[in-house]
C-alpha cells in the first residue's frame, strides 16, 4: 500500500471512529490550529522567506491574520452553523419536524497552492475541520519549504490521523487522487483542475475548485486616481503580484494612461523605495520556470515604468507596460507575477465589450466615484467576486462568498460558506406514525375527491407562527376527523 | 432542423443580449410554464399512461401538482431571491457596501429520467428560468411520449430564443455533452454520471447529479404496525417502485416481520384489491427491458417470495412483490431495485442494522420507522444519506423547503424551491469601498512596520471580542 493511499484509509478509519462528529472535539481541533498560527510564527515566516522571500510583517499581513479571524469566526459560530435549520411545512407536514441536518462528509482533500500557502491550505482546512470532516492536505511542493514546516509541524497540535499531510509533487498527488474523497477542494490552474475534475468522478466526488484568470481593472475617469493607484499598487506588487485575485491588467481611457502610470510609479517608490531589489518588503518570483515565463510575457510591449530584472535572484522590478494590445503576449495568460499591462479604452462600455469577450475572471475591479456606474458594471459582467475601489480586501470579509465561476472556478468559502460548503445539507422530515386520518387522501384507490384533499394537503405551502400552527392543527384535527372519517371508513 | 451546435449557439446570443435577466421576463416565462400545465392537463396524463400506464392520481400529485406548486412558489419569492443580500462587516470594511448577488449562469444543459419524465424535466427548468439562464432541455429517450410531448409543448409556451428541446439517445447526448455548458444538472443512474462528469471536467462546467441507490428502511421498536404497512406499501409501489426515493428494502427483526407482514397484505390489498393487475392505480414498468432486468432478478433470489412474484410480460406488470429471507448476497440486494419488489432482510438489533447501512454507499434516502422517538434520533445521528425521514415514506421531497439531493454515491448538488434558484445561480460577493479613510488603509501599505501590524491586528479581531456593533461608524 502507498503511504498516499494509508494516510488516506487511516484518515478514513479515524472519521469512521465518529470522534470528529463532536463540536468540542471540532472546536478543540480549531483552538489547536489557532495555538499553532501564533505559536509558529518564526517557523512559519521562515518558512515563507525562504520560498517567496516573503517579508517578515508579509506573514501575519497576508497569511496568518486572515486565518487568526476565520478560526476565531469558526469557534464562535461553530454551534449556530451546525444547528438544524428549520424550514416551512406544508399541511401534511404541520405538526411534524422538518428541518435540515448539515452533517459532515467524510474525507476531505484539500490541495494546497504555493503563492499563499498557509492562507490557501489552511483556510479550506478550517471549513473542512468545522464541517466535522477529517481532511488529508496535500501542501504545494513549490514552496517546499513551507510544505516541510506544515509537514513537521501540524502534527504536533492536530490530531495526526484525521488531519495527515501528505507532501509530495505530481506523482504523490496523483496517486492521492487514485484515492477516494468525499470532497476535493483544489486551489490552482485550470488545467490542473481539468485533471483533478476528471480524477474526481471516477468516484462521483464533488470539488470545488478556486482557479485564476486575469482579473481585470477599470479606472473610470472620475474618480480619486491618487487614491485609486495606490491601492491598485499595492494589490498588484504585493507577493510580486502572484495572487490569484490580483489586478491583472488595467483598462482606462487613453487621457489618464500617462496620470495614472505617473502615480503607480509614485506609489511603487513609496513602498519599495528606489532600487525595490535591496527592499525587504519586495519579494521575488516563486522560481526560475515561472521567471522565464514571465519574462517572455513582456515581449513585444513597451515598459513604461521598471522592467529590470536577474535571473539568479528570480527579481522582477515592479513594471508598467502601456498602449499594451489586445492581442500582446502578456494578455494572452494570467500573469501572475509584477507586470501592469496598461490598455486603453473609451470608456466603460468599451471595457464592458472588453471584460465580456474574455473567460470569466476570479475578481473585478472597478475604480469610479460614480456609483451608479459601477453597479451598471456589475449588472453588465460576470465575476468570481467584485470589489469597487479597491484590491484583494474582498477576499478578507469572512461574510462574504469567495469563489470563481466558468473558467475561474465553482464552489465558495470562507466564513459560513466554507462550513455549509464542505458540509452535507441533509434535508429531514420527522413524523409521527400517529394522524394516520390525514394520510387517507393519498392511498389507492384513487377518486376525484381525495385528488381534491391531497392537493391541499402534501402540497399548499405554509408559514405560521407558533400560535397560528397550534390552533390550525386543534382545527385539523377536528376536521380530518369529522369529515374523512365519515366518507372513508377503514 | 437545427444542429445541436446551432441550437446552444442561438441560446447564447439570446443569454448575451441580457433578455432573461429581467425578473418580469423571468416571471413571464414561469406564469407561462404554469400554463403548459394547466392547459394541457389531458395531454399530459395520456403521455403519461402511454409510457409508465402511470395512474391518474399519481401523474396528477407527482407530475403535475408538485412542479405547480414549485413554480407558484417560485412566481411568490423570486423577487426577494433575486435581492442583494447585505452581510455584515469587520471593522476594517465597515463603512463598505458588502452584498452578495445572486446571477445567472448562462446556458444550462438539462438532463431528465424517464421514470418521473415531466417532473425530473420541468422542476429543475423552473430554478433555471428564475435565475435567469437560458436552458437546454434533453428529456429521456425512454418516456417516449412525455418525450416527443415536451418538443411540442415547450416550444409553443415558453420563449423559442431562450430555450429549446433536444431530443435522442446515448448517441446524441454524448455529442451533446461535448459542447460547453455553464451548468449540466443530470438525472439519473451512477454510470452515466460518470461520463458526464468526465465531460463536464473538460470545461470546467459544474455539476448537479440527482443519482439513487438503494433506500434503506429501518423497522424497528415499538411502533404502530397498521400505519406503519400503508406509509410502506404506499411508497415503494407508487410508480410500481420506479422512484429513487422509494424504500428499496426493509430491515427488521424477524418478530416484526411477522407483526408486520398481515398489515402489508392488508394494505397492498385495500390500495389495489386482490388482482392487483385489474387496479387502475398500479402501474407498469417502463420498457420490455427493465421488466426482464426485473424478473431476472427476482428469479435469481434466494429469498421466500411471500406475496405477489406475479408478472405478465405482455403487459409489463409486475405484482405488488414482498421477499423475506434476503440475505446481503442475494440477487436483490446488488443494485437498485428501481420496481415493485420489497425484499426484508433480518436484523436481530438496531446495531446491527446501522451497521449495515453504513457499509453500504449513502443513499438519497433513508427511511426509519418507529414510535420510539430514541431509535429515530439514533438512526439520524449514526447513518448519512441524501435526506431522511421518519415514519414515512417520499414525503419529504415534496417540501420545497428542503434542499432536495444526494451525497456520496447518490449524487452532488440539490434543488428544489429556493434551492433550485441557487443551484443555477452564481452567488457573486460583492464590496463596494469608499475613497475616504485612506489614512486607515495607510496600516497595510510598506514600507511595512511592528505597530502598523498591531493595529491592523485590533481592526480585523475586534469583531470576535464582540466590538462588532460600533454604531459610531
Amino acid at each position: 500500500m502507498s503511504r498516499e493511499q494509508k494516510a488516506v484509509e487511516r484518515a478514513r478509519k479515524a472519521f469512521l471512529t465518529g470522534r470528529s462528529k463532536s463540536l468540542e472535539y471540532r472546536i478543540t481541533q480549531l483552538k489547536n490550529l489557532l495555538r499553532f498560527v501564533r505559536e509558529r510564527q518564526n517557523e512559519i515566516a521562515e518558512g515563507l522567506k525562504k520560498d517567496l522571500r516573503r517579508s517578515e510583517f508579509g506573514t501575519p499581513l497576508y497569511e496568518t491574520l486572515g486565518l487568526e479571524s476565520e478560526i476565531n469566526l469558526a469557534v464562535r459560530k461553530l454551534k449556530d452553523w451546525a444547528a438544524p435549520r428549520p424550514v416551512s411545512k406544508s399541511m401534511m407536514t404541520i405538526s411534524d419536524q422538518v428541518y435540515i441536518q448539515p452533517e459532515p462528509l467524510g474525507v476531505v482533500l484539500v490541495i494546497g497552492a504555493w503563492n499563499y500557502p498557509w492562507a490557501v491550505t489552511i483556510g479550506p482546512l478550517i471549513g473542512a475541520i468545522a464541517a466535522g470532516n477529517a481532511a488529508v492536505i496535500k501542501p504545494s511542493e513549490v514552496s517546499s519549504h513551507t510544505s516541510k514546516v506544515m509537514e513537521d509541524l501540524l502534527p504536533l497540535y492536530l490530531d495526526k490521523e484525521l488531519y495527515p499531510v501528505v507532501t509530495g509533487g505530481v506523482t504523490e498527488t496523483q496517486e492521492l487522487l487514485k484515492q477516494r474523497f468525499d470532497h476535493i477542494f483544489y486551489t490552482g490552474n485550470g488545467t490542473v483542475a481539468k485533471i483533478i475534475m476528471e480524477a474526481a468522478a471516477k468516484h462521483l466526488t464533488p470539488s470545488t475548485l478556486e482557479l485564476g484568470g486575469k482579473s481585470p481593472c477599470y479606472i473610470d475617469n472620475n474618480c480619486d486616481l491618487a487614491v485609486a493607484c495606490r491601492r491598485i499598487a499595492w494589490g498588484k506588487y504585493s507577493n510580486c503580484g502572484q495572487t490569484c485575485i490580483a489586478p491583472d491588467y488595467i483598462l482606462c481611457d487613453p487621457s489618464i494612461q500617462d496620470r495614472v502610470i505617473e502615480e503607480i510609479k509614485k506609489n511603487i517608490k513609496e513602498f519599495y523605495t528606489e532600487d525595490p531589489k535591496k527592499c525587504l518588503d519586495y519579494g521575488r518570483i516563486i522560481n526560475e520556470r515561472h521567471f522565464k515565463r514571465l519574462m517572455a510575457l513582456m515581449e513585444g510591449s513597451s515598459v513604461a515604468v521598471g522592467g529590470e530584472n536577474d535571473e539568479s535572484e528570480c527579481y522582477i522590478a515592479p513594471t508598467v507596460l502601456r498602449d499594451v494590445k489586445p492581442d500582446a503576449k502578456v494578455m494572452q495568460e494570467e500573469i501572475f507575477g509584477p507586470l501592469l499591462p496598461v490598455l486603453t479604452v473609451s470608456g466603460a462600455d468599451e471595457a464592458i465589450k472588453f471584460i465580456n469577450q474574455r473567460e470569466k475572471p476570479l475578481a473585478l475591479y472597478i475604480f469610479s466615484s460614480d456609483n451608479k456606474l459601477i453597479k451598471r458594471m456589475i449588472a453588465e459582467t460576470s465575476s468570481g467576486g467584485v470589489l469597487a475601489n479597491d484590491c484583494l480586501m474582498h477576499f478578507s470579509e469572512s461574510s462574504l462568498p469567495f469563489g470563481g465561476v466558468g473558467n475561474s472556478g465553482m464552489g465558495r468559502y470562507h466564513g459560513k460558506y466554507g462550513f455549509d460548503h464542505l458540509s452535507h445539507l441533509r434535508g429531514c422530515l420527522i413524523k409521527q406514525l400517529k394522524m394516520e386520518g390525514v394520510n387517507k387522501m393519498r392511498y389507492p384507490p384513487h377518486t376525484a375527491d381525495k385528488l381534491g384533499w391531497a392537493r391541499f394537503f402534501i402540497l399548499k405551502h405554509v408559514d405560521f407562527g407558533s400560535v397560528g400552527r397550534m390552533a390550525l392543527l386543534a382545527l385539523l384535527a377536528v376536521f380530518v376527523a369529522v369529515i374523512l372519517q365519515r366518507n372513508y371508513t377503514d | 432542423m437545427e444542429s445541436q451546435k446551432q441550437v446552444l449557439e442561438r441560446l447564447r446570443g439570446a443569454f448575451r443580449s441580457g433578455v432573461t435577466r429581467p425578473v418580469q421576463f423571468r416571471l413571464t416565462q414561469l406564469k407561462a410554464m404554469m400554463s403548459l400545465f394547466e392547459d394541457n392537463e389531458k395531454l399530459i396524463l395520456e403521455a403519461m399512461h402511454k409510457d409508465l400506464a402511470k395512474p391518474k392520481f399519481e401523474a396528477v400529485l407527482s407530475e403535475i401538482e408538485l412542479v405547480v406548486n414549485d413554480i407558484c412558489c417560485t412566481i411568490s419569492n423570486l423577487q426577494t431571491w433575486m435581492q442583494d443580500s447585505y452581510v455584515g462587516t469587520n471593522l476594517a470594511t465597515k463603512l463598505d457596501d458588502c452584498f452578495v448577488r445572486r446571477e445567472p449562469l448562462g446556458v444550462v444543459l438539462i438532463i431528465g429520467a424517464w421514470n418521473y419524465p415531466l417532473q425530473l424535466i420541468m422542476s429543475p427548468l423552473i430554478g433555471a428560468i428564475a435565475a435567469g439562464n437560458c436552458a437546454i432541455l434533453k428529456p429521456s429517450e425512454i418516456s417516449q411520449a412525455t418525450e416527443k410531448l415536451l418538443a411540442e409543448l415547450i416550444p409553443k409556451y415558453l420563449s423559442q430564443k431562450c430555450y429549446a428541446v433536444i431530443c435522442g439517445g446515448a448517441e446524441e447526448t454524448k455529442t451533446l455533452l461535448e459542447n460547453r455548458f455553464d451548468h449540466i444538472f443530470y438525472t439519473g443512474s451512477q454510470s452515466v454520471a460518470r461520463c458526464i462528469l468526465q465531460a463536464a471536467a473538460v470545461h470546467l462546467t459544474p455539476v448537479t447529479l440527482e443519482l439513487g441507490g438503494k433506500c434503506p428502511c429501518l423497522i424497528y421498536g415499538r411502533l404502530d404496525m397498521k400505519a406503519a404497512a400503508k406509509r410502506l406499501v404506499w411508497a415503494k409501489f407508487f410508480n410500481a417502485g420506479q422512484s429513487c426515493v422509494a424504500p428499496d428494502y426493509v430491515l427488521c427483526t424477524a418478530e416484526t416481520r411477522e407483526m408486520l407482514l398481515p398489515f402489508i397484505k392488508e394494505a397492498l390489498e385495500s390500495f389495489y384489491g386482490s388482482e392487483p393487475q385489474q387496479s387502475p392505480d398500479m402501474g407498469r414498468i417502463v420498457t420490455d427491458r427493465h421488466w426482464n432486468r426485473l424478473v431476472e432478478m427476482l428469479k435469481k433470489s434466494e429469498g421466500k417470495v411471500v406475496i405477489g412474484g406475479e408478472s405478465v410480460k405482455e403487459a409489463k406488470y409486475i405484482a405488488p412483490t414482498v421477499v423475506v429471507d434476503v440475505t446481503e448476497s442475494d440477487a436483490l440486494m446488488q443494485e437498485e431495485i428501481f420496481g415493485p419488489i420489497l425484499p426484508i432482510l433480518t436484523i436481530k438489533s438496531l446495531d446491527e442494522g446501522i451497521n449495515f447501512m453504513n457499509e453500504r454507499e449513502k443513499p438519497l434516502a433513508l427511511y426509519a420507522f418507529s414510535d420510539e422517538s430514541q431509535v429515530i434520533a439514533t438512526v439520524l445521528e449514526r447513518t448519512s444519506s441524501g435526506g431522511f425521514c421518519s415514519n414515512d415514506g417520499i414525503a419529504h421531497m415534496t417540501l420545497p423547503g428542503l434542499p432536495f439531493g444526494g451525497v456520496g454515491a447518490s449524487g452532488m448538488g440539490n434543488y428544489h424551491g429556493r434551492w433550485s434558484f441557487e443551484t443555477f445561480s452564481h452567488k457573486r460577493g460583492c464590496m463596494l469601498r469608499g475613497w475616504g479613510l485612506e489614512r486607515v488603509n495607510v496600516l497595510r501599505y510598506p514600507p511595512y512596520t511592528e505597530s502598523n501590524l498591531s493595529w491592523l491586528r485590533w481592526a480585523t479581531t475586534a469583531k470576535t471580542k464582540g466590538w462588532a456593533s460600533c454604531s459610531l461608524m
